[in-house]
């Protein structure tokens, strides 16, 4: 089975290990590599990026490494890939290097 | 817990024992390297800022008095503005032998190329009747350094050095971390890891000053590129927690402080310690080594060629692409935590075994092809003064 991966018990994300496709039943592993949960990821998303575990409310905290990365900003389901489109930085707004091209006014 | 090392006359405790030619400012580099050509044992370094840099002094003392270093030979023109005897009397107070060859002094190069590889080869043979020792871990530090970085960084390598750093310091060691840029968004996860309010707010102002110095109008860096989003990082909070995950989770003992006039020691109490200074991969090394660091473990996804002059590096790759192109490069393969096929907990404790081995003596695959590189990060007293940091 495909595998994700959390760096801590606190986590709502998790980090795919390998290329993921929409549908796919993934195991999500602990650190010490114990099976914590299983889900199926409801969008394609590249290796190293990452996935909901659980339902985030617009504005609730997205957790990796048991500490805030950074805020939904819209709903956020459980299983949903988790990235740019859905999070917002407190510390660094999106710029165009990170995007690609110019921030939306 | 021991290993086996070199026990100096100040009382640290080296892994290797090298003899250091160092050209004082890079005019004397030529002659410098002739001193150490084809002598094993010696390694010959200098650094790029010139001879008016006396910021580069500290630094110069620190790699020169780090417990690795057996016995120095100084090179200079004459003229430098960084004179050699305080630095050679700083570094005989530690007990090593010291020696100065001022070119402009004796007149004729090649005899001062001569002298020196006398120097170099009485060294050499002397450090040859040195022996290995078992000596307390208590008196190993260890640097952590991450670079050329990619996704498998924050899941793999960095994690697990994290483990690797916990070891080290439960064992009763020490580890140093550098690179305060890498904290910009993490400052509060490890600002809660202080011992105390003061180094709380030693590390808060670690990171603010760099920023600082980081952020001025119309010279300042994106602290996250695209290559970062693409990799599937999403905040620079994400990105700096995952770099800084190879510091562990022990309480933080305090900030070192790097000023052009001081480059603070790691002191002797076990525990983690964070240093000022540069993040840029050399640099920031002979930071970590002028504070005392014995062996660097360094997190890398893409990759990388290099050792240094005075610490041994154990180079840790995530990537399994890495690890199978990169084999004659990379010391430890963390890409197992990729392929889920071995815990972070475990790869930590891989980590710990290699750096201890290391630390008794076995050769790193950077030391095996050779490669010694060496340079010093320059710290403008202008830049300093300027931002009115404390730095001036």
């Amino acid at each position: 089975m495909k595998k994700a991966i959390t760096m801590d018990p606190r986590d709502n994300v998790a980090t795919a290990l390998t290329e993921l496709r929409a549908g796919d039943e993934v195991e999500v592993l602990s650190t010490s590599r114990a099976v914590v949960q299983r889900l199926h990821v409801n969008d394609a998303l590249p290796l190293g990026h990452k996935v909901a575990l659980a339902d985030i409310p617009s504005g609730h905290d997205i957790t990796k490494y048991g500490a805030k990365i950074g805020r939904a900003s819209v709903f956020i389901h459980a299983g949903d890939y988790v990235h740019i489109h859905n999070v917002t930085s407190d510390r660094m707004p999106l710029t165009e290097n990170m995007l690609g091209h110019k921030p939306a006014a | 817990m021991q290993f086996q090392g070199y026990v100096r006359k100040d009382g640290r405790a080296g892994v290797r024992n090298t003899v250091l030619v160092l050209a004082v400012c890079d005019c004397g580099e030529p002659a410098a390297r002739q001193m150490a050509e084809g002598i094993p044992g010696a390694v010959a370094v200098t650094h790029y800022h010139g001879c008016i840099a006396i910021e580069v002094v500290p630094t110069i003392v620190g790699v020169c008095t780090n417990p690795n270093i057996h016995g120095v030979v100084l090179v200079v023109m004459g003229c430098e503005g960084q004179r050699p005897e305080p630095m050679a009397e700083q570094i005989a107070s530690t007990g090593k032998p010291v020696s100065i060859i001022n070119i402009q002094e004796i007149g004729s190069t090649r005899e001062a190329i001569a002298r020196g590889r006398a120097a170099v080869q009485a060294m050499v043979s002397d450090a040859a009747k040195e022996h290995r020792v078992p000596v307390d871990i208590g008196r190993l530090v260890v640097g952590v350094k991450c670079g050329g970085s990619d996704t498998t960084s924050g899941i793999a390598a960095n994690p697990s050095i994290g483990v690797m750093s916990d070891l080290v310091v439960d064992a009763g060691a020490r580890v140093v971390m550098i690179e305060p840029i890498e904290a910009i968004g993490a400052e509060e996860e490890l600002a809660r890891r202080a011992v105390n309010e003061s180094v709380r707010q030693d590390i808060l102002r670690w990171v603010g000053d760099e920023e600082k110095r980081w952020s001025v109008p119309g010279a300042s860096v994106d602290f996250m590129c695209g290559g970062n989003v693409l990799g599937g990082l999403t905040t620079l909070e994400e990105k700096s927690l995952g770099a800084v995950h190879k510091s562990g989770h022990r309480p933080v003992s305090g900030v070192l402080k790097v000023r052009p006039d001081l480059v603070e020691q790691v002191p002797d109490p076990p525990g983690f310690y964070l240093q000022e200074g540069i993040h840029i991969e050399l640099q920031a090394m002979t930071y970590q080594a002028a504070a005392g660091a014995n062996i660097i473990v360094f997190a890398t996804g893409r990759g990388g060629s290099f050792g240094h002059a005075i610490c041994p590096l154990v180079k840790v790759t995530g990537h399994p692409e890495t690890w199978a192109r990169m084999s004659e490069d990379m010391d430890v393969n963390a890409s197992t935590v990729m392929e889920g096929t071995e815990s972070i907990e475990s790869v930590g404790r891989r980590i710990f075994d290699e750096v201890l081995a290391v630390a008794s003596g076995k050769i790193t695959k950077g030391e095996s092809l050779g490669f010694y590189n060496f340079n010093i990060w320059r710290q403008d007293p202008r830049l300093e003064a300027l931002l009115g940091l404390k730095g001036a």
